[in-house]
């Protein structure tokens, strides 16, 4: 038996390849819209606390930094979001694409592992299928694999261009 | 943002040797916080690429925040602390400033 390929994988140009089923193409679609969606309804909703970390402990200069970068840094996360959703689909994606999937799947990660409350070695004992939430914890699973395979192979180009 | 930094040009005559004066040297320093989510690989690449540094260095940081729960992962002006700090907000890491 060989093993199944990577999901992510480094193309000899330079692009990368991305072998994933219409499921899975599916399921990004439809977990970025979810996030988008709530970032715009319910933007205090608990589970974006990960999205937006403090950068000062006094409240009034965090206050200071989140007027001066906070709509910076919301903009830039639905333009991932949406270039996420829109190469969905692709088999090919350029270095600045593969970019944006990272900084997007690692928010989905961030606010599914919140809502989740998932632990540093979640899945160490297996994945149990009849725990409470397991569809939300196979996600989270299905995420972090691809953004496994994501970091390695942008970390495998990134590493070449340094070399 | 700028209000707790002098103005950039200001030429001081006499050089006071109050406390002040300190308060404006001293640097002021990234630090990057463990949590359960985010991916050693992930944090490793992201100092990479924001910050230049070696596989090596970005591993030995990363593997710093991973056991110690937290490292300094730059340092110099505010002003550059804090765009250190909304990049690495950017890409979704725990990262505070403070001064030394």
């Amino acid at each position: 038996m060989t093993e199944p390929p990577a999901p992510i994988e480094r193309a000899a140009d330079g692009d990368f390849r991305v072998h994933l089923g219409p499921e899975e193409r599916d399921l990004l679609r439809r977990l970025t819209a979810e996030l988008e969606e709530l970032l715009a309804v319910e933007p205090e909703d608990p589970s974006l606390r990960r999205l937006r970390p403090r950068a000062y402990e006094d409240e009034q200069v965090e206050r200071e930094y989140r007027s001066l970068m906070g709509s910076e840094l919301e903009s830039l996360r639905l333009e991932n979001l949406r270039a996420l959703a829109e190469t969905a689909g692709r088999n090919r994606l350029e270095a600045g694409e593969l970019d944006r999937w990272l900084a997007a799947l690692n928010d989905l990660r961030l606010v599914l592992g919140t809502r989740l409350d998932v632990g540093e070695d979640e899945f160490a004992d297996g994945f149990d299928p009849n725990a409470p939430h397991a569809y939300e914890l196979a996600v989270y699973a299905f995420l972090t694999w691809l953004q496994e395979s994501a970091v390695e192979a942008s970390a495998s180009a990134f590493q070449d261009e340094a070399d | 943002m700028s209000s707790a930094t002098s103005a950039p040009g200001v030429v001081e005559v006499e050089r006071p040797a109050d406390s002040e004066h300190e308060e404006h040297d001293r640097p002021w320093i990234v630090v990057v916080w463990n949590d359960p989510i985010n991916l050693m690989s992930y944090v490793t690449l992201v100092l990479q690429k924001l910050f230049g540094y070696s596989l090596a260095k970005a591993t030995e940081l990363m593997l710093q925040v991973h056991h110690e729960g937290k490292a300094v992962v730059s340092s110099g002006t505010r002003e550059k602390a804090e765009h250190d700090v909304a990049r690495l907000h950017a890409h979704g890491l725990w990262a505070t400033l403070r001064q030394d």
